[in-house]
C-alpha cells in the first residue's frame, strides 16, 4: 500500500515515527505550522520555527527516503496577539521561497473571537498575493460548526480566493457537507477522542463521496497517531473498499491537490 | 456497499462495547457526589438524536454540542474547548 501523510507534525515527532511511517507505505509527508503546545514569546521563535520546518525536519524526513513539505503561518491559537501576529507575517514572505513550502496554513480560527478572524483575513490576503495555496484549520469540539462557516465566508469574500486551492481541515459530519458545497477540498483528521475515528470518516466517504477529500493523522505532540492514515486504509479493505478506491483516498487525492503548487513533486510510489 | 447484516457482523460487538461504556459512565456520575453541569446536560440532550431513526444521528449528536451562535466573539480568554456550549437551550 502507498498513502500520503498531508498533515503531520512531524518536528513533535520521533525518528522512530518516520521509519514507521515509511515502512508502513508512506511516501510524503506534509507538515503545516501550528502551536508549540505553550505560546512563543516573540517572532524570532517562529523565526527559527520556519527555519526548522524549511531546513531542519526536511534532512530529518529524508533519512528514510520521505520528501518533506511544510506550510507557514502563525496558528490561530496565537493570534489574539495582533501585534505578535503582525510582526509573524512580515517574517513569512522570506520562507515562501523555500522548495518544500507549498502554502500558507493551517490558518484558520480557534475560540472565533474577532482578533482570530483579523489574523486569518491577513493570512489569507497573504496567499492571495502571492499566489499560495491555503490549508485551514477549523476549531474544536463545540467552536467548530460555528467556526468553519465564519472561515467559509471570508474566503467566499474575496473573489480571487479560488475554492479548489483551499483544504479545509478537520471536517466532521457537520461540517462536511458546507465545506464540499462550496467548492473547497475538506480534510478528515484520524484522532483518537476530538476529532473523526478511521469508521466515521470512511462513512464519511460513503456519504459524500471521494471526491476533493482526504484523510491526515494530524499526528502531533498529543494524544495522536502517527499511522492512523494506513489504519484507516486497513479498515477501508476489511468494510470491502477495493484497492483502487482506498488508493484514491489516502495516495490521488493527497496528489490531485497539492500538485496544484508547482513545488510538490509527485512521490515515484510503489 | 454492504448489507446490513455485513455491518453488524463487523462493527456490532464494538457499538455494543460502546453503548455499555456510556451506561456505565451514566452510572459513574449518578454515583458521583455534587451536581453535573452544561456538558452533562447537552449528552443526555443529544443521546435523544440516537431515537431520530433518520441516517444523520451522527450529524445530529454533533449538532447539539455545538455553539449555535453566529458571530465572532469579542476575545478568546481560552485556548482550549470543552466538547459542549454553555450557551444553549441545554445550559
Amino acid at each position: 500500500m502507498r498513502y500520503i501523510e498531508p498533515h503531520g507534525h512531524m518536528v513533535s515527532r520521533t525518528t522512530d515515527d518516520y521509519r514507521a511511517m515509511a515502512m508502513a507505505g508512506c511516501q510524503a509527508v506534509c507538515e503545516p505550522a501550528f502551536w508549540a503546545g505553550f505560546d512563543r514569546s516573540s517572532a524570532q521563535g517562529f523565526y527559527d520555527y520556519f527555519c526548522q520546518l524549511t531546513q531542519h525536519e526536511p534532512r530529518r524526513a529524508s533519512m528514510f527516503g520521505l520528501p518533506h513539505y511544510t506550510w507557514l503561518c502563525i496558528n490561530p491559537k496565537e493570534s489574539e496577539d495582533i501585534a505578535l501576529a503582525q510582526e509573524v507575517l512580515t517574517i513569512i514572505p522570506e520562507f515562501m521561497e523555500s522548495p518544500n513550502v507549498l502554502g500558507i496554513g493551517e490558518i484558520g480560527l480557534n475560540k472565533n473571537s474577532r482578533n482570530e478572524m483579523t489574523v486569518l483575513e491577513k493570512h489569507v490576503d497573504l496567499a492571495r498575493d502571492n499566489d499560495q495555496l491555503i490549508l485551514v484549520h477549523t476549531p474544536h469540539l463545540e467552536d467548530k460548526r460555528k467556526g468553519t462557516r465564519l472561515i467559509l465566508d471570508v474566503l467566499k469574500s474575496d473573489s480571487r480566493i479560488r475554492p479548489e486551492r483551499c483544504i479545509i481541515d478537520h471536517v466532521e459530519e457537520h461540517t462536511v457537507k458546507m465545506v464540499l458545497d462550496d467548492g473547497f477540498w475538506a480534510g478528515m483528521t484520524l484522532y483518537p477522542e476530538t476529532k473523526c475515528t478511521a469508521n466515521r470518516a470512511i462513512d464519511i466517504l460513503e456519504v459524500y463521496g471521494d471526491e476533493r477529500i482526504w484523510m491526515n493523522s494530524a499526528c502531533d505532540w498529543g494524544v495522536s497517531v502517527p499511522l492512523a492514515v494506513p489504519q484507516a486504509a486497513q479498515e477501508m479493505k476489511r468494510r470491502g473498499n477495493d484497492a483502487q478506491y482506498i488508493d484514491k483516498v489516502v495516495y490521488q487525492n493527497p496528489i490531485e491537490f497539492m500538485s496544484q503548487s508547482s513545488r510538490f513533486t509527485i512521490p515515484e510510489g510503489l | 456497499m454492504a448489507d446490513q447484516k455485513n455491518i453488524l457482523d463487523l462493527y456490532f460487538l464494538d457499538a455494543r462495547a460502546r453503548l455499555i461504556d456510556i451506561a456505565a459512565f451514566m452510572d459513574r456520575v449518578d454515583r458521583a457526589n455534587g451536581e453535573t453541569d452544561f456538558r452533562y446536560d447537552a449528552f443526555r440532550e443529544a443521546l435523544k438524536a440516537l431515537e431520530s431513526g433518520q441516517a444523520d444521528r451522527a450529524e445530529r449528536v454533533l449538532l447539539e454540542f455545538s455553539d449555535p451562535s453566529e458571530e465572532p466573539i469579542p476575545k478568546a480568554t481560552v485556548k482550549a474547548a470543552c466538547g459542549a456550549c454553555l450557551n444553549t437551550d441545554n445550559a
